[in-house]
């Protein structure tokens, strides 16, 4: 599904802040991404998305190479995608039924075949009662669950979600990682790229990705 | 009745708004018709029950208002009464010079000089008889020695003796439009015939009025070339100002999958929107700035300077021709506008890829 190898990457003439970053992600597999603050990990998510080129090696997703890949290529890779932001990137002049319907609205299918399905996944992540409000209105915890259903809704067969339980309380944390679960038992494969040992102690049946020193380390 | 929820989206001070909430509630269920009306269900207040259709309604991914656009919206407006104006003002000059041309173009003069040893009366009554034979002559009229006289007094004065001088005689020969005599021939039969007399068909008129018509239209047409052009050039950089205004949402909405076919697409829709509402402001002003002139025209028409007014541009009234004109150059901007945004918003994309 994603496969790197030997990528590294450095912004403009400095140090490569990616060196020699080898690993691939397989289809359904659970994967947490961790390392210490500022150890790349959420450059690392864009260099997956791919939202940044790498100044060597080879990235591959879903079978393409991405150096030579076209625009519409690129876009039809990204609607197999679902991606978390840290700072949940709602579009704040939409509601959270409208940001969170969005990757279905910009693959130009009816707001009325999708409706029904958006509006269970708002109840679902426990939005319900707030899908009509903007987001500055919300809390940290809803723009999160906001986010995270934005990324759900369009079922992707890759989750990337960068510290997803960031701004949410351990009772709520502990509901994401089993809605991520259950995600990954459908068929999803997740990333998430988190610094809270406490949240990966959870769930021991995920590969770790460990970042430290711009070099990976995978612990299967 | 269909109860409607009334509700406010900013969930601050909850009191006022739950008070004028209830206000607005009372209302509208006074007022059953009104809120049955489609664009009420549009207003941002309304909030109507969740198998409502219009309770999920889209609204546009480029945000609808703000600073600039409303800086663009007033440019078009602007743009677009400079050239409803000079696309008026052109077809004004157009039409009274046609108009002139026309009337210039009904008549011609045959001009019968006195010479010494000649009867001028005999050879005034020679063309005029010639002229009535001419086929494609619809009157003759020979102006007498007095009425030439006359026609000099403006520039010589009054209570001159013309005796003495050779004041020209003039024969005004009304012409079929549809069927114009042969001139030339006339011309020849006149120097056969009359000695002395001239033909005038006015052509030399006629052609220079309608050389300063073709080019009072031409400097109109050029005229709104560049105010297009400005246009453009301002469209281009509102544009380009909104996509690194919106530089995040574009982020956004590539993530989420979306084609930079579509991101153009939301962003021409956004820009046809501020076109339209340009357009039809500045079309509007430059429709009533017209129906004001005539008015205003029409008020002085029966002093001196209304007077000259008239007789050089006719009445200011552009007819349906001319206010459809405005209302295209309002569509044109319009389109111009959308058109120029997607172009800006595709190129920009590119460099950003």
């Amino acid at each position: 599904m994603v496969r790197f190898e030997n990528v590294g990457l450095r912004y403009g003439m400095g140090p490569e802040v990616l060196r020699d970053i080898t690993f691939s992600i397989e289809p359904q597999s659970f994967q947490f991404l961790t390392g210490p603050s500022g150890a790349g990990k959420t450059t690392l998510l864009r260099l997956i998305l791919p939202a940044l080129k790498p100044t060597r090696g080879l990235i591959n997703l879903f079978g393409h190479d991405v150096a030579g890949i076209e625009k519409d290529t690129l876009t039809a890779l990204r609607r197999r995608m679902g991606v978390v932001f840290q700072d949940f990137r709602l579009l704040e002049h939409l509601t959270t039924y409208e940001n969170v319907a969005l990757p279905l609205r910009v693959q130009g299918r009816d707001e009325t075949s999708y409706r029904a399905e958006v509006i269970e996944l708002l109840r679902w992540v426990g939005l319900g009662e707030r899908m009509h409000v903007m987001p500055p209105v919300l809390s940290g915890g809803e723009k999160q669950r906001a986010a995270i259903a934005r990324a759900l809704i369009a079922q992707p067969q890759l989750l990337l979600a960068d510290e997803p339980t960031g701004n949410v309380d351990p009772t709520l944390a502990r509901r994401l990682l089993r809605l991520f679960v259950e995600l990954n038992k459908a068929g999803t494969a997740i990333v998430i790229a988190t610094h809270d040992i406490a949240l990966m102690d959870q769930f021991d049946g995920a590969r770790r990705l460990v970042l430290g020193d711009g070099r990976l380390h995978v612990y299967d | 009745m269909e109860r409607v929820d009334w509700c406010s989206e900013t969930g601050g001070s909850m009191s006022m708004i739950s008070a004028w909430r209830d206000r607005l509630h009372d209302w509208a269920n006074r007022m059953p018709r009104l809120v049955q009306q489609p664009w009420m269900t549009r207003l941002p207040w309304v909030v109507r029950s969740e198998e409502d259709p219009a309770r999920h309604g889209q609204q546009p991914l480029v945000p609808a208002a703000s600073i600039a656009g409303r800086a663009l919206v007033t440019v078009i407006a602007i743009m677009t009464f400079l050239a409803g104006l000079t696309a008026g003002a052109a077809q004004l000059v157009s039409e009274a010079s046609a108009g002139w041309r026309s009337s210039v173009a009904r008549e011609v003069t045959i001009q019968v000089r006195p010479a010494p040893a000649r009867d001028v009366d005999a050879d005034v009554a020679r063309a005029v008889s010639l002229s009535r034979a001419t086929p494609g002559v619809t009157a003759v009229r020979a102006y007498t020695r007095a009425e030439s006289e006359r026609l000099l007094e403006p520039w010589l004065g009054t209570g001159l003796n013309f005796d003495e001088l050779p004041v020209p005689r003039i024969i005004v020969l009304q012409i079929d439009p549809e069927r114009r005599p042969d001139f030339g021939a006339l011309r020849r039969s006149l120097a056969d015939t009359v000695r002395g007399a001239t033909l005038d068909d006015h052509r030399l008129w006629i052609d220079r009025l309608g050389t300063m018509a073709n080019t009072l239209v031409l400097l109109g047409i050029g005229i709104m070339i560049l105010v297009l052009a400005a246009t453009g050039l301002a469209v281009v950089f509102a544009t380009r100002g909104a996509m690194a205004g919106n530089r995040e949402i574009v982020e956004v909405l590539h993530f989420v999958g979306a084609s930079d076919d579509y991101i153009a697409r939301e962003f021409q829709k956004h820009f046809l929107r501020l076109g339209m509402r340009g357009g039809a402001i500045g079309g509007a002003c430059a429709a009533v700035f017209f129906l004001g002139a005539g008015a205003l025209a029409a008020t002085v028409v029966a002093t001196p300077g209304g007077t000259q007014i008239q007789a050089l541009f006719g009445t200011i009234d552009l007819g349906g021709g001319g206010y459809l004109a405005i209302a295209a150059i309002a569509s044109v901007v319009a389109g111009l506008t959308a058109i120029v945004s997607r172009l800006t918003v595709r190129r920009t994309l590119l460099e950003l890829g």
